[in-house]
């Protein structure tokens, strides 16, 4: 069973690694877009909870799914409110780009 | 190589080709479809992770709900994709340091242990409950005010997106209902005393004296 072809806690946590670095490019990628910034934070939040759910099934407890719960949760909120702010700021500047969006610079 | 390592290679593969797409796509649409793609797959990895709840739930809530209501925002909003698009690669070799140096990081972390290749043998229990049951007791009992604090943060999240994007129209007419029943009979009618008005007879001599 513990051959060299079996998937470790290992190879979980490098996928939500390199999945959380892929977001990361995303973010640095995606300057004018910021519906798809908002994507790549989800991703982000994907990763984490990969790494959750790998710990919690690899160590036997219960407690990473639960954090899991709570972080889907957080996520779900954070994405609905950042998309509402995302409309009143196209209604009001009617653009989405990150860069113009220096009114608050002194 | 097992069935089960067959699969984490194959969802890995298509879940990091999706990712790479939704943070390169063209247009918001096709980073919106293709997020659905990469959320459907971690939901398969996590089902091989014994995680069956939180599999069904990702679904649900996400590619039901969440990438809705991104793919409604997508379509509210004109965005003109060549203006996007345009110098899309010039922050790529700050992107890729970055991104090389958290995947270095992570890679010093990680060949430091972490190869436990076999989760402890579930007990008797918990496989007589299974995994949807054992998170309800373990929420319910343990964490039930973390819980209701999610849930208050769920209500936020709702008044705060709807007041957020909450447009009152300027031309419409309504009445409001509440001042509608607070009306009394002394607001809209007025009963006014006049004298009584007499009708005075005329003198012969102011109106006819003169020729």
């Amino acid at each position: 069973m513990t051959g060299v072809g079996t998937v470790t806690l290992g190879h979980f946590l490098s996928l939500g690694a390199v999945l959380f670095a892929l977001s990361v490019i995303g973010i640095f990628l995606n300057r004018k877009n910021l519906i798809v910034l908002l994507m790549a934070i989800e991703l982000m939040l994907l990763a984490v909870n990969t790494n959750f759910i790998a710990f919690s099934y690899y160590l036997g407890g219960m407690d990473g799914q639960v954090f899991v719960f709570f972080i889907l949760t957080v996520a779900a909120a954070e994405s609905a409110i950042g998309l509402a702010i995302l409309v009143v700021l196209f209604r009001n500047r009617s653009t989405i780009a990150v860069d113009e969006l220096d009114e608050l610079r002194g | 190589m097992n069935t089960t390592t067959a699969l984490f290679y194959v969802f890995s593969a298509v879940l990091l080709f999706a990712a790479f797409r939704v943070i390169t796509a063209r247009t918001a649409v096709y980073a919106a479809l293709y997020l659905v793609l990469a959320f459907f797959t971690a939901a398969c990895v996590w089902m091989l992770l014994k995680a069956e709840f939180l599999a069904i739930a990702l679904v649900l809530v996400y590619v039901g709900a969440v990438m809705v209501l991104f793919l409604f925002v997508v379509m509210m909003l004109d965005i003109d994709v060549a203006e996007v698009r345009e110098g899309f690669w010039r922050h790529f070799p700050l992107a890729a340091l970055v991104g090389v140096v958290i995947a270095l990081e992570m890679a010093a972390v990680l060949l430091g242990g972490f190869n436990l290749t076999e989760a402890p043998a579930a007990s008797a229990a918990a496989l007589k409950l299974g995994n949807t049951k054992m998170l309800g007791i373990e929420i319910y009992t343990i964490y039930v005010y973390p819980l209701q604090i999610a849930a208050v943060l769920l209500l936020v999240a709702i008044i705060a997106a709807i007041a957020l994007t909450l447009r009152r129209r300027k031309d419409s007419k309504f009445i409001s209902p509440s001042q509608q029943v607070r009306v009394r009979k002394s607001d809209r009618l007025r009963v006014v005393k006049l004298a009584p008005t007499v009708e005075t007879p005329r003198s012969p001599h102011a109106t006819g004296g003169r020729p």
